[in-house]
């Protein structure tokens, strides 16, 4: 019996989801009142009021998905703000680290701002933002703008830093111009970088967007949060949360995607051609 | 009497140490070496003894210290844009396919992308890479990137052919026939070429003449044979004929002294 079920390549799928079903099963027989005496609480409905539970949840998110449909433009507004967000940081990271990278003067000039901005923890802008861009999508999107900008920035000065000294003294040979040097050379190597640091700068343009929602707006998932949060409804709480742990989830895969399209020249390491 | 294709004329190279500006490093100084329009000349030396270094000079990538380098009579400035450079490391772009690496040079030159895409694929075939446009270089074996580099250099039809030890990652086979086909390519164009390598039975078999650097630091030319071996010649069959082996002998009698003068060098840095 045990040799069927053993964990091997080919189910591995199975015992993942095995795992998640069971996760789901002791969540709903520790926190379902009156499935078994309470053993850390004085009475049977606080486990669920603090840690919520699966059933409801699940009622939420298809009423959220399917009854109601009302998540659908929570989740569009937070998909465009990460979205912006993750576009408007990678252009202005990949110019900034491009020009720095490229004129030593400045970046010595600036070195030290740039610096002090990195490590300033940039989430506590948020506030300001929401002053500055009021409430809507604006000020999520530079939150998000902040947490993007200083990774692709770091990653394309690394890139740029990091050109092979021989394949540029070659392009050179060849007779590349200044600009084409720009374009041929540092572009491409600088924008393999961009894509290594794609799953954490995406990942960061989600985040800047959830948090500006949360501490302050009107629509986006985060929002559906906060408002949870102050009626105390546990379970929607959880349900958002859940929502957008698959949102992060599928947004990844997307990216996965991508980079793998777009990276067809990086080596894998032993790439064989199946006959 | 048309001007030589290469002329240096005291070269000195320093190197100032990035970590402390005191140290200094000189490479190579009063080096003289010309190599004629059409003519194959190849430098060999002990390892380290500054032997890109004149070559980098020679490309415009490094300028000297002192002296003059003069190309076709005219003073060089910036790039040497009538060169070729074949490197010894890796030098295609690793973003690029093999086809378009070969045409990433005319590209830049400006010619038009049909034209460019012609000339490249009759290059590739020509270095026996036909059918393998369309693979990057990490998909390529050494010996195939060291083709394409080749394709790539050559397509530029340029009058000085540079190389830096292009062949010493290779098989011994691969090799051999690389060298055949440079030789090949070489004799139907009739280019300047500035050969560097560490190998002497490369360089005698490839060239009209073989210059002899000094250990480091500050090298500089102690010894010129002229290959008066027939052409065309094959470098495999070439390396057991009489003539040969008395020229390795006569040139290896001077190279031999500087060789161990400059493991001795690099004994006692490491001491």
């Amino acid at each position: 019996m045990w040799k069927l079920i053993q964990p091997r390549p080919g189910n591995l799928r199975l015992w993942q989801l095995g795992l998640l079903v069971l996760l789901f099963v002791f969540w709903h027989v520790m926190t379902r009142p009156g499935l078994i005496p309470p053993f850390m609480f004085d009475n049977d409905r606080q486990a669920a009021f603090f840690f919520g539970e699966p059933l409801k949840i699940f009622e939420r998110i298809w009423a959220w998905f399917v009854t109601d449909a009302d998540i659908y433009q929570h989740l569009w507004i937070t998909l465009a703000e990460t979205v912006m967000a993750f576009g408007i940081g990678a252009v202005a990271g990949l110019g900034g680290g491009l020009w720095l990278a490229l004129s030593p003067m400045a970046s010595a000039i600036l070195e030290p701002y740039i610096k002090a901005f990195n490590s300033m923890p940039r989430i506590i802008l948020a506030p300001i933002f929401a002053v500055w861009f009021g409430l809507g999508m604006g000020s999520k999107v530079a939150l998000g703008v902040t947490l993007v900008f200083f990774i692709v920035f770091f990653n394309v000065y690394q890139g740029v830093k990091e050109v092979s000294p021989v394949v540029l003294a070659n392009a050179r040979m060849l007779g590349a111009s200044q600009k084409q040097l720009l374009r041929h050379v540092y572009l491409p190597s600088a924008t393999s970088w961009v894509f290594s640091s794609l799953h954490t700068s995406v990942g960061l343009a989600f985040v800047g967007a959830v948090v500006g929602e949360y501490l302050g707006s009107s629509q986006g998932v985060g929002y559906l949060i906060l408002q949870a949060e102050g009626q105390f409804d546990i379970n929607t709480v959880m349900a958002g949360i859940l929502v957008l742990t698959t949102f992060a989830l599928v947004l990844d895969a997307i990216v996965g995607r991508i980079e793998k399209r777009l990276m067809t020249w990086q080596p894998k390491a032993g790439e064989t051609e199946k006959l | 009497m048309s001007a030589p294709a290469i002329e240096l004329k005291g070269i000195a190279c320093t190197f100032v140490s990035k970590d402390q500006p005191g140290q200094r490093y000189t490479a190579v100084s009063d080096v003289d070496l010309t190599v004629g329009a059409g003519e194959f000349v190849s430098v060999v030396g002990p390892t380290g003894c500054g032997k890109s270094t004149l070559l980098n000079v020679a490309a415009g990538l490094l300028s000297p210290s002192k002296g003059s380098v003069k190309i076709f009579g005219e003073p060089l400035a910036g790039i040497n844009s009538r060169a070729g450079y074949m490197f010894q490391a890796e030098s295609l772009m690793p973003w690029r396919t093999a086809l378009a690496n070969v045409m990433a040079g005319l590209q830049f030159r400006g010619v038009p992308e049909r034209e460019a895409r012609t000339q490249a694929e009759d290059w590739l075939r020509r270095v026996g890479l036909g059918g393998f446009g369309d693979r990057y270089p990490h998909q390529m074996s050494g010996g195939m990137r060291k083709r394409a580099s080749l394709a790539q250099t050559l397509v530029m039809d340029p009058d000085i052919i540079l190389m830096d030890e292009p062949f010493s990652a290779l098989d011994i086979q691969t090799r051999q026939l690389m060298e055949n086909e440079v030789l090949d390519l070489w004799q139907s164009k009739k280019k300047a070429v500035l050969f560097i390598t560490h190998d002497l039975d490369e360089a005698i078999a490839m060239s009209d003449r073989v210059v002899i650097l000094s250990a480091g630091p500050a090298s500089h030319p102690i010894g010129e044979f002229t290959i008066d071996i027939e052409r065309p010649r094959d470098v495999a069959e070439v390396k057991t004929t009489p003539r040969f082996l008395e020229l390795h002998a006569a040139i290896w009698g001077v190279l031999r002294e500087e060789v161990l003068k400059g493991y001795q060098q690099q004994l006692q840095k490491a001491a």
